[in-house]
């Protein structure tokens, strides 16, 4: 029996050499840092994260039905009439919430030690394409149930493409199909949702892959394992990936799916966070709700959109900001001048910028979820001031910290104080 | 920034809850006491929604056979609850078109498959518990929950007739703080308490539609963990076997 | 055993140990995936038994009611027509209904509960195409011998007043008999059993 599987894998091997190469290649023969922490996961709880959404994606499409009509009723079939049907729906708005947080955490990783820097800046570049396409992916998927939340969430961004100059209108106009968001828009979401960008996603992610693994992995150390090789040429602080890290891994993903399924099967709405209870209300075009506000992981982006006042009689310096903030990150590798790579060895001032970079994306993210009513107005008279609203105006000072964190790292990188690096990883 | 300007930041901040509290509009939601395993409470929830709601409310998205969830047969199904259906397989609809809902009540009333999820049942409990008559209203109803709600009271047989009145009190610091008065008109056929428990029942069976299949959800969750939790151990066992060989 | 071979042993057993629980928990895992895709409670609902009013049917008259997206002949017989049966019998493939779908009690010399109601899917065995009714008279186009019955006009197959087959038809079995029970006598369910037979 053994030597029939042999001959059968001879048979194929040889017609097909790739598969082997292949494996070695990105498997058994890569040579990952033997220290890799907790922030490691990651990255592979965001591909498993990836086909989970892309499986119960496609159980979902069996049943949905991308008509404004018959939208929001599908999807109660599904919640109700379709077996097993419930189950498949919450993993997939589980999913969608679990991606994000997953996502931001491993790019959090990357700021952690340096993994955006030299030579991995085209992973990282790579990593922002695939951010932005997930926010894409996301902001379509989102129109689908066509609740209140979807329409109008969906309704206010696009407006926000026709602040543009010059092109705005018209643009808005195309992305729509329509002159407000209808049916047509939902059947061209519904496309791009399920197959368009899906399909760029596996590419991009495929493309990040093989950037990193060209290169070989960064680590906690943020030093170079590939400059202390044996005498076979492997690196002396790098273990094969398969089998150590697929057996580290698959610990990790047992844990996440545990979590997962907490809150899959005892909190799937998570108090409103994941499931938003105005999107239970079947999308009304001739009724805007009391308080629209995006899903929680574009809050950050969507606060600092709020926080700039129109200029010029225009509101396309709000809508600049918000793109900025997430377009700045492309420049990252570049703007950081510090000699080391892992936060390990630098000093206070990169430790205090990140701190504070952290603290304003949560607070952004929190002040992005309620009313800017949130915490009244200031009592004194201030007639030179535009608006009297306090959270308007934390918001304020925090889009500014937000973009000083990218803008004078060039300056605070370069003059922080270094420790020496380590020649060999360390734990 | 300044001392002086951080310092009323600060201050502003201090006073946020009050703040809100000011800002916040709407009456004080009592707590719904919803318990979904209660199955005799989710059949009297059935039984008043089918006589009183289901001739405005459709509840589109819920079929009538699944009721036997509440511990029903399709034969008392059919013979207790469908009055506008005639198989048990049948969805719960209303002869009543969006048309001529606009009509006459101004706005369609709107389908209830889903409106504990979207509302909440504290909301539910305390709207269909404090209706008052208001001469001023198309309907000659209100609510303090829903004020001008195009909805008449249509529990008011139960409950019978009662009138609000909203005395305002402003205390030495100014704030205000509004006093909700309410007093019996006429008698209805249940007493408060037993109105209060109907009304327990309707919401129960209302979060119940919402989302009958909370119930499986649970179970099937403790199984999945326990699962999971084994495939941990072994997994950790595995990886520390393993790892046994990298040298720190 | 050597401390490389126990070594070797362990990993192997963790391996298997976590391989088995991991596959058990994938299978559970693909469950409600696989279950999704059987018959939603809306095609249960919709594929549900019908009843139908037979009052109104004249004798010799068929009545076309739709069940499961098919429809269903309800054929009131004269004493003619189920002479015909026996007539007939030689000139068709199947006349004791041996290869054919329908419940036992349709089993009989006349395929129904009750003689006078033949209840049939108006499906034609062969492609699917629903059959014309041609009375007895008809033996211009049928030919002499011709007793009456249905002729399906995509490939030419004859069915007697039974729903059984000639001889000669691309048609393999007789028509199909779905489940039914009188739940009157002017009342019929079809796609369901008389409960408690």
């Amino acid at each position: 029996m053994a030597s029939r599987l042999m001959a059968l894998w001879e048979w194929f091997d040889s017609r097909m050499p790739s598969v082997a190469i292949e494996t070695r290649k990105h498997l058994t023969e890569y040579y990952a840092p033997k220290n890799f922490n907790f922030w490691y996961y990651f990255g592979s709880l965001a591909l498993l994260v990836l086909v989970i959404q892309i499986v119960s994606g496609i159980f979902l499409t069996m049943h949905y039905k991308p008509d404004a009509n018959l939208a929001f009723g599908s999807v109660e079939y599904i919640m109700r009439d379709v077996p097993g049907g419930w189950l498949i729906r919450y993993i997939h708005s589980t999913g969608g919430s679990a991606f994000f947080i997953v996502v931001y955490l491993h790019m959090f990783r990357g700021l952690l030690y340096g993994s955006h820097r030299e030579p991995r800046e085209l992973v990282w570049i790579f990593g922002v394409l695939i951010y932005l396409t997930l926010m894409g992916e996301a902001f379509f998927g989102y129109l689908l149930p066509w609740g209140q939340m979807s329409y109008w969430g969906a309704q206010v961004i696009v407006n926000l493409f026709g602040v543009i100059p010059f092109i705005g209108p018209d643009l808005a106009l195309w992305i729509r199909g329509d002159y407000v968001v209808s049916d047509a828009t939902l059947n061209r979401f519904f496309a791009l949702h399920v197959i368009a960008l899906p399909l760029v996603l596996l590419g991009l992610v495929m493309a990040h892959i093989l950037a990193l693994h060209d290169v070989g992995s960064n680590n906690p150390d943020g030093i170079e394992i590939k400059k202390k090789k044996d005498a076979n040429g492997r690196p002396l602080d790098g273990i094969p990936f398969h089998p150590y890290y697929t057996v580290k891994d698959i610990v990790g993903a047992v844990v996440f799916l545990a979590v997962f399924c907490v809150v899959l099967f005892f909190m799937p709405e998570l108090g409103g966070y994941f499931l938003e209870h105005n999107n239970f209300i079947p999308a009304d075009s001739l009724k805007t709700p009391e308080h629209i506000a995006p899903l929680w992981y574009f809050t950050p982006y969507y606060s600092i959109l709020r926080a700039v006042p129109p200029m010029f009689n225009s509101q396309f310096p709000g809508v600049l900001a918000m793109g900025l903030a997430v377009l700045i990150l492309f420049f990252l590798p570049w703007l950081d001048r510090s000699p080391v790579k892992s936060i390990r060895y630098r000093g206070k001032l990169y430790k205090g910028a990140l701190a504070t970079f952290v603290v304003t994306f949560v607070l952004l993210g929190y002040l992005g979820l309620k009313p800017t009513t949130l915490w009244g107005q200031f009592g004194f008279d201030a007639f030179f001031l535009d608006t009297r609203e306090i959270a308007t105006w934390v918001a304020r000072v925090a889009t500014v910290l937000y973009f000083l964190f990218f803008i004078l790292m060039p300056w605070y990188t370069a003059r922080d104080e270094v420790k020496s690096v380590p020649e060999r990883v360390t734990s | 920034m300044t001392t002086g300007t951080m310092k009323k930041l600060l201050l502003a901040l201090l006073f946020a809850p009050l703040g809100v509290q000011a800002a916040a509009t709407g009456y004080k939601l009592d707590r719904a006491p919803i318990q979904l395993n209660d199955v005799v409470s989710l059949q009297a929830g059935a039984r008043t929604f089918v006589n009183y709601c289901l001739n405005c409310h459709s509840a589109q998205y819920m079929r009538y056979n699944r009721l036997t969830d509440l511990g029903l047969t399709e034969a008392q199904i059919k013979d207790n609850l469908m009055f506008a259906a005639e198989k048990v397989g049948e969805t719960m609809k209303v002869s009543m078109s969006v048309k001529d809902g606009k009509a006459w009540f101004g706005v369609p009333p709107p389908d209830l498959s889903v409106i504990a999820r979207s509302r909440g049942a504290d909301w539910l409990y305390t709207y269909l518990r404090t209706f008052y008559r208001d001469a001023k209203t198309a309907t000659g109803w209100n609510n303090t929950v829903f004020p001008n709600a195009a909805m008449p009271h249509v529990l008011w047989t139960l409950q019978g007739e009662r009138r609000l009145e909203i005395v305002p009190h402003a205390d030495n610091a100014g704030h205000v703080s509004v006093e909700y008065k309410w007093s019996q008109l006429s008698k209805g056929a249940q007493s408060a308490v037993e109105y209060d428990l109907t009304v327990r029942d309707l919401v129960n069976f209302l979060v119940y539609v919402g989302e009958p299949s909370a119930s499986s959800r649970t179970p099937i969750g403790v199984v999945v963990l326990v699962v999971l939790g084994l495939l941990f151990v072994l997994a950790y066992a595995m990886k520390r076997e393993f790892w046994k060989d990298v040298k720190h | 055993m050597s401390d490389r071979q126990k070594v070797n042993k362990t990993r192997r057993t963790l391996v298997i140990a976590t391989s088995v629980v991991g596959g058990a928990a994938s299978v559970g895992a693909a469950v409600p995936f696989v279950a999704s895709m059987l018959p939603s409670e809306r095609a249960k609902a919709a594929g549900a038994p019908v009843e139908v009013d037979i009052s109104k049917l004249a004798p010799g008259e068929v009545g076309i009611f739709e069940w499961r997206g098919k429809p269903v002949w309800v054929i009131r017989r004269t004493k003619e027509m189920l002479d015909s049966l026996k007539a007939v019998a030689s000139s068709l493939t199947d006349p004791a209904s041996r290869s054919s779908i329908q419940p036992e009690y349709a089993k009989n010399e006349q395929r129904a509960i009750k003689p006078e109601f033949m209840v049939v899917e108006g499906v034609c065995t062969h492609l699917g195409c629903s059959p014309q009714l041609r009375s007895a008279d008809d033996k211009a186009e049928m030919g002499a011998d011709w007793e009456g019955g249905f002729y399906c006009a995509c490939h030419g197959s004859k069915f007697d007043f039974a729903g059984r087959v000639y001889k000669g038809s691309p048609a393999p079995t007789n028509l199909s008999v779905p489940p039914y029970a009188f739940l009157s006598d002017s009342t019929l369910i079809i796609g369901e059993d008389k409960k408690g037979a």
